[in-house]
């Protein structure tokens, strides 16, 4: 294997899909989503897989974005030399051109994905402490006035349980199927551009 | 000893300071609410009740919230507790003529409707003994402007935690140049996706990274624009 991604467990199910579809020849690493909960954690735990696989690999990809670390996941790629798929977070590569509009319209969105809602019990209920705390659900989603399910598969039971956290959450659901979206179009150019470059590489040395 | 069989009323008032700091910390809030009365029971002055008891707790909510001992969740039940005793509070800080540190004007910005962090920045600074203006979420140009002129605040606090949302901080302090107030006002920001670097793109006069940080910036930049005030009055 040349390449590795380095994805977070959030988007890791979706980057094997699109492995497969594309047939890459590369190795998809996880690191746990719940890192989420306290995004400074994520890129040392990032840097530290990077650190560990560097001399195994050609090339590293890291499927990520900024993930609320304020630009400190890119400080420590830029450092390391290692490129990341663009942008701010899983909800606008899903939701692509459309997200900026969605937030226009309604700025208290709550996004779900494929992922979100397999994981809305460990995510959302444990990971906020509402399982502990109910009450805190209103503090939480108080200024939340609908939630955006973006659709990776066309799965009634997915459906079913989105509708159930909306439920949860009190607030009207809204079905937007998305398929991997900007996800899929960023990765696909990145993998293109890595199979260019090491198509080209040995010229490169004459 | 359990903790429904303890008696307040019993307890000396520093044991019984520590107690509703305590309370606070485990985010008891009607426990909270009845050390509170009974501190101002005993005639403590409620200024006292205030930074002695309830910020005294909150300040080491914060200080275990970034040595990651606890989450958000837990400072939530907190701030909730505090917020049960700042209630009791805040009418007899008014009577009693608490000193005021300063004023400001906070709220989150436009498309944005996160304000679990600027409440608490809201209500550390108001435990800090700032009068704070709480203008809520989703707040334009206009409306930030507007509380500015009327309430004449010392700083400027605003608030976003999406990417999407901060690059309004700008639009903020680009539109206070143009109405000649930016030299008046400090402005702090905060926010999940904020870094210093951003303050300083934009220029804020400072990112606080937390509360606790934002009430000690707070203070630090007022204490500097008395000092600069007093040496050029005019």
């Amino acid at each position: 294997m040349e390449t590795v991604l380095i994805a977070c467990g959030a988007l890791a199910r979706e980057v094997l899909a699109l492995k497969k579809k594309y047939r890459w020849e590369a190795e998809v690493l996880g690191l746990p989503s719940l890192l989420h909960n306290r995004p400074e954690l994520i890129p040392p735990a990032v840097l530290n897989r990077i650190r560990e696989v560097r001399s195994q690999y050609q090339r590293i990809i890291v499927v990520y974005g900024d993930c609320g670390t304020a630009g400190g996941l890119d400080a420590v790629l830029e450092a390391e030399g290692v490129e990341r798929v663009a942008g701010p977070h899983c909800y606008e590569m899903y939701a692509d051109s459309s997200f900026e509009n969605m937030m226009n319209e309604e700025p208290g969105t709550f996004f779900l994905t494929d992922y979100m809602v397999r994981s809305f019990d460990h995510i959302v209920i444990q990971g906020l402490g509402l399982d502990r705390i109910p009450d805190l659900r209103d503090e939480y989603f108080k200024n939340y006035t609908r939630v955006v399910y973006l659709a990776q598969e066309d799965d009634p039971e997915l459906a079913r349980r989105a509708q159930w956290a909306a439920d949860f959450l009190k607030l009207p659901l809204k079905v937007r199927p998305a398929g991997y979206g900007a996800l899929e179009s960023r990765l696909l150019e990145l993998m293109q551009q890595n199979h260019e470059s090491l198509e080209t590489s040995p010229a490169e040395y004459i | 000893m359990t903790d429904e069989e303890l008696d307040i009323t019993q307890l000396e008032t520093p044991e019984l300071i520590e107690q509703i700091q305590d309370d606070l910390y485990d985010g008891l809030h009607d426990e909270v609410i009845e050390g509170v009365n009974e501190l101002l029971r005993r005639d403590m002055t409620p200024y006292d009740v205030l930074t002695q008891a309830l910020v005294g707790g909150m300040d080491v909510v914060g200080v275990d919230f970034r040595d990651g001992i606890l989450f958000v969740p837990e400072v939530l039940m907190a701030a909730k507790a505090m917020k049960g005793g700042m209630a009791i509070l805040r009418p007899l800080l008014a009577e009693t003529g608490a000193p005021q540190v300063g004023k400001m004007v906070i709220g989150t910005v436009k498309g944005d409707i996160h304000d679990i962090g600027k409440n608490l920045v809201a209500m550390m600074m108001e435990g800090a003994g700032f009068e704070v203006i709480n203008l809520g979420i989703n707040n334009d140009s206009d409306k930030f402007l507007a509380a500015i002129r009327e309430h004449q605040p010392e700083i400027l606090g605003m608030s976003a935690l999406l990417t999407t949302t901060m690059p309004y901080m700008k639009v903020v302090i680009d539109t206070l140049k143009e109405q000649e107030l930016r030299d008046k006002i400090i402005v702090m920001v905060g926010g999940a996706p904020l870094n210093e670097a951003f303050a300083e793109e934009i220029e804020a006069d400072a990112y606080c990274r937390d509360a606790a940080v934002a009430v000690e910036t707070a203070k630090k930049l007022i204490s500097m624009k008395k000092d600069v005030t007093s040496k050029h009055p005019n």
